[in-house]
């Protein structure tokens, strides 16, 4: 891999360094006003400097006779348009560059001499504009005379427009720029004389008889400076985790669907933070199940004893008549904060070279500070830094002496390249030497997402997170940073394997909601391995599909394979999963039946929609365990039901669903703005608003 | 005598009015400006240009020298800065696209088989953002180290080498695309 990138790199490099030769006359020309201006500030004893970059005023007009000088002994360049042209241009110029016409210039030619030049003579030249037309004049005349032509070229020559603006008005910048446009008036002239009839010729020949008309081919642009284009999300190197949509599926043909459970909240933090640039993100950014999972769900709370409870409930899909929702929640319980082990944190932190920025490495600084004053005194805290090398940057410290851990994140600076597997290994190194009996440890991974200097393959990387889960207990959670170059399907990876968490952190309130409120579920797993799967009655379901949790499938044979990895549940977590379910008998059906049918469904229990099971590990465990759940569709539909759909349309729409019919944004926001409910921390009316900036980017 | 002089004691020279020392600087340092130029623009006629602005520059600009950093560094930097004020003129006429994007498809046939070779290197060089194109133009093109690049971008050296290192993703994702 990282072969052959060397071999690009020096392909690239071999290309870089065999570049063109200087050219001799651009050389001279180049020294001859070095040495121009020099002598001037030697005589004027000015330093006052009117722009950066720019030379001094005066050299203007020498700069274009030096040029005229080099010019005549290019034989391309004689008879042609372009010389024309640029005497006209120069005499345009020279109003604007008034102050300089005293100092060195007898009067020029104003523009209405310019309908003389398609009898372009020696003379007439010399006499039309005297400095700068001998030497042009010369060129012309050493062409072949060729009247016709001369004449049909040169006719867009009368037309002031080819001003060669730009430097003129960039004060007393205008040598190099009028030799540049010599040179490219030539070259444009050169290309013309090949392709005979380009529309910029005809155009120019078309307008030539109205002087004030701007010909097609003006080289150059308006005088103005471009101003700097706004902030913008820029062409990246950004890769997501995703796969294509799960299709709608025909329940007597596929009757079961199995997936993974994920916590992760990356893909909304992701959403938020591109609408916010003013850009609608792209589909693969859009994974519906972490839109959903990012919202706090008032699910009720597990019975005594129980890991979990589930709560489902059915209700009419907003987007399709013919259709139902079925949504899964699940809600962890939430063990006394008091009994928590003790924890051991190492953070993990990415201190290359682009974390270079407020919203990444300030960014993770205080969102690390945040987490302190949450943690007990004998929790434990390591900081590794990973950049070009990897190093322990705070030896374990207990959470208590947070001067000290403050201390040791205010010192981290960004530089070097991203060596991630070296600094992974010295995490799980000192992790290891962290964790006693009864303790929690896990790895905080702090990053942009750059994983690629010193990897040889991710999928190796992720086979190593994986075995130290499971040889060693520690546990792997990512925090993402920043844009540009956020290596999202990496980040996944890692923290699926890692039985971890995935969030991305754009601002300070979105730190303070993972770090802070969900502290306890995002450290503290209460559940391994929890996978679902759900079996659909062929009697009562013609087709279903599972809403997002693309990334999360599972073969139907891995459910009971307690071998088989699946997501993690965090104490109180929620976890929630929506299928849209199309009844026998609906006109919404997208399949057309077998013309030589199936076996058909068993009458039993026809008047459940499905069943609904569950397999989950007590942290730590071998065994699996299972909940089953009949699925009765009678479930009643709460609100917080309806606003998880909504914020699943509303992925949808960001992915271009083809489910969705004619179902719009004000639908959306509507279905989300009657079932906000509480919304004590604001997040819910956060996306309602984020659904209206993406109606307006839409549109 | 003054072709064995160092550019830092002529450069001094030069910035206090001698011209002989002046006219040697340029004369050594010609072909390394249009060098660098060509690589950041990607165009022999804007390289020309720029070359030339920078040249025409110089005297004021060598006032301004102090002997902090070598003279070549700060020459490239001189350059570096130049090109970013081209690439900020050009930005009207050619928005999206500066420099390399839009190379100028070279009319030398005698030159069949290096021209493949810099058309494959003006579609890596249009690939890459302008940032990573002045690195790649400093690192690779002039053989710089990455300390050194980065005094002359004003960057650190972590931040150069990270740039290379996305240079190389970059390059890699363009093989990956010939190879489809």
């Amino acid at each position: 891999m990282t072969g052959k990138g060397d071999d690009d790199l020096m392909a690239l490099k071999a290309a870089l360094q065999a570049g063109p030769v200087p050219d001799a006359a651009a050389r001279d020309a180049a020294t001859r006003l070095a040495m121009e201006n020099f002598d001037r500030l030697q005589a004027s004893g000015q330093v006052a400097r009117p722009k950066e970059d720019r030379p001094q005023r005066a050299g203007f007009l020498n700069g274009v006779l030096a040029m005229m000088k080099h010019l005549t002994a290019r034989p391309a360049l004689a008879a042609t348009t372009s010389v024309a042209a640029l005497i006209v241009g120069v005499a345009v110029l020279l109003p604007v560059a008034e102050g300089l016409r005293t100092q060195t210039l007898p009067p020029a030619t104003p523009p209405t001499a310019a309908p003389e030049a398609p009898v372009l003579t020696d003379s007439s030249v010399a006499r039309a504009d005297a400095p700068a037309g001998e030497d042009a004049g010369r060129a012309v005349a050493e062409a072949p005379p060729k009247p016709a032509e001369l004449a049909e070229e040169t006719a867009p020559a009368p037309v002031p427009a080819p001003v060669p603006a730009p430097e003129p008005a960039d004060e007393g910048g205008a040598i190099a720029g009028a030799a540049g446009l010599v040179e490219m008036e030539a070259d444009d002239a050169r290309a013309r004389k090949e392709a005979p009839a380009t529309s910029a010729d005809t155009a120019a020949a078309e307008v030539a008889p109205d002087m004030y008309m701007v010909p097609a081919p003006a080289p150059a642009a308006a005088p103005t400076v471009a101003p700097d284009p706004m902030p913008q999300l820029e062409p990246d190197t950004e890769e997501y985790a995703n796969a294509a949509a799960n299709p709608v599926k025909v329940t007597a043909e596929e009757p079961v669907s199995t997936f993974s459970t994920d916590v992760d909240t990356a893909s909304y933090a992701l959403v938020r933070s591109t609408l916010n640039m003013g850009v609608l993100p792209e589909p693969e950014q859009v994974r519906i199940e972490e839109m959903v999972n990012y919202f706090p769900y008032s699910y009720p709370a597990p019975a005594d004893g129980a890991a979990f409870a589930t709560t489902v409930s059915v209700m009419d899909t907003p987007w399709n008549d013919g259709t139902k929702l079925v949504s899964i929640g699940l809600q962890g319980e939430l063990p006394a904060v008091a009994d928590r082990p003790p924890l051991n944190l190492v953070f993990l932190i990415d201190t290359s070279g682009s974390m270079e920025d407020p919203n990444k490495l300030g960014l993770l600084k205080q969102s690390l500070a945040l987490l302190l004053p949450e943690l007990r005194p004998e929790d434990e805290i390591a900081i590794v830094a990973y950049a070009g090398s990897a190093g322990t940057v705070l030896p374990p410290t207990r959470a208590g002496e947070r001067d000290t851990i403050l201390a040791a994140l205010d010192n981290l600076a960004a530089g070097g390249s991203t060596a991630g597997a070296e600094g992974l290994e010295l995490a799980y190194q000192t992790a290891k030497a962290m964790q006693a009996d009864g303790e929690v440890s896990r790895i905080l991974l702090a990053t942009d997402g750059d994983f690629n200097v010193g990897v040889s393959d991710p999928e190796g990387l992720t086979a190593y997170v994986a075995r130290k889960r499971e040889q060693d207990g520690t546990y792997l959670s990512v925090l993402g940073f920043g844009r540009g170059n956020l290596d999202d399907a990496t980040m996944q990876a890692l923290a699926q394997n890692g039985n971890g968490q995935a969030a991305y952190i754009d601002t300070l309130s979105e730190a303070r909601k993972v770090l802070v409120d969900q502290l306890t579920g995002a450290l503290f797993a209460i559940a391994e391995d929890v996978k679902v799967q759900v079996e659909w009655n062929p009697a009562a379901v013609a087709e279903y599909r599972l809403i997002g949790y693309e990334t999360r499938a599972l073969r139907r044979e891995d459910f009971n394979n307690d071998k088989v990895d699946a997501g993690e549940i965090g104490a109180g977590l929620q976890v929630t999963a929506i299928y849209e379910i199309t009844p026998v008998g609906s006109d919404a059906i997208l399949n057309d039946p077998l013309r030589y049918g199936t076996a058909a469904a068993t009458g039993e229990a026809a008047d459940e929609l499905g069943f609904l099971r569950l397999r989950w590990k007590a942290p730590g465990e071998e065994a699996s365990q299972l909940i089953e759940t009949p699925i009765t569709g009678r479930e009643p539909a709460t609100a917080d039901a309806r606003f998880a759909a909504a914020i699943a349309g509303f992925g949808q729409l960001l992915q271009g669903s083809v489910y969705l019919g004619d179902w719009t944004w004000d639908d959306a926001i509507a279905l989300a703005l009657e079932s906000r409910g509480e919304d004590a921390f604001g997040y819910r009316i956060e996306a309602v608003n984020l659904m209206r900036l993406a109606q307006s980017l839409a549109k | 005598m003054l072709m064995d002089t160092p550019d830092e004691t002529l450069a001094l020279a030069a910035a206090g009015g001698d011209r002989a020392a002046f006219a040697t600087l340029v004369g050594r340092h010609y072909d390394r400006i249009f060098g660098l130029a060509w690589r950041l623009t990607g165009s022999k006629g804007d390289a020309e240009d720029l070359a030339q602005d920078v040249c025409a520059a110089l005297p004021v600009k060598l006032r301004h020298w102090r002997g902090e950093a070598r003279f070549t560094t700060w020459l490239y930097r001189v350059v570096v800065n130049a090109a970013h004020d081209q690439r900020r003129r050009q930005a009207t006429r050619t928005r999206a696209a500066a420099g390399w994007g839009d190379w100028e498809t070279a009319r030398q046939d005698e030159m069949a088989e290096a021209q493949a070779a810099q058309d494959w290197l003006a579609a890596a060089m249009a690939r890459l953002s302008p940032e990573l194109r002045d690195t790649v133009a400093l690192v690779l093109g002039e053989e710089m180290t990455q300390a050194e690049a980065g005094q002359v971008l004003g960057l650190s050296e972590g931040t150069v080498a990270w740039r290379m290192s996305e240079v190389k993703k970059r390059l890699r994702a363009i093989a990956a695309e010939e190879a489809r």
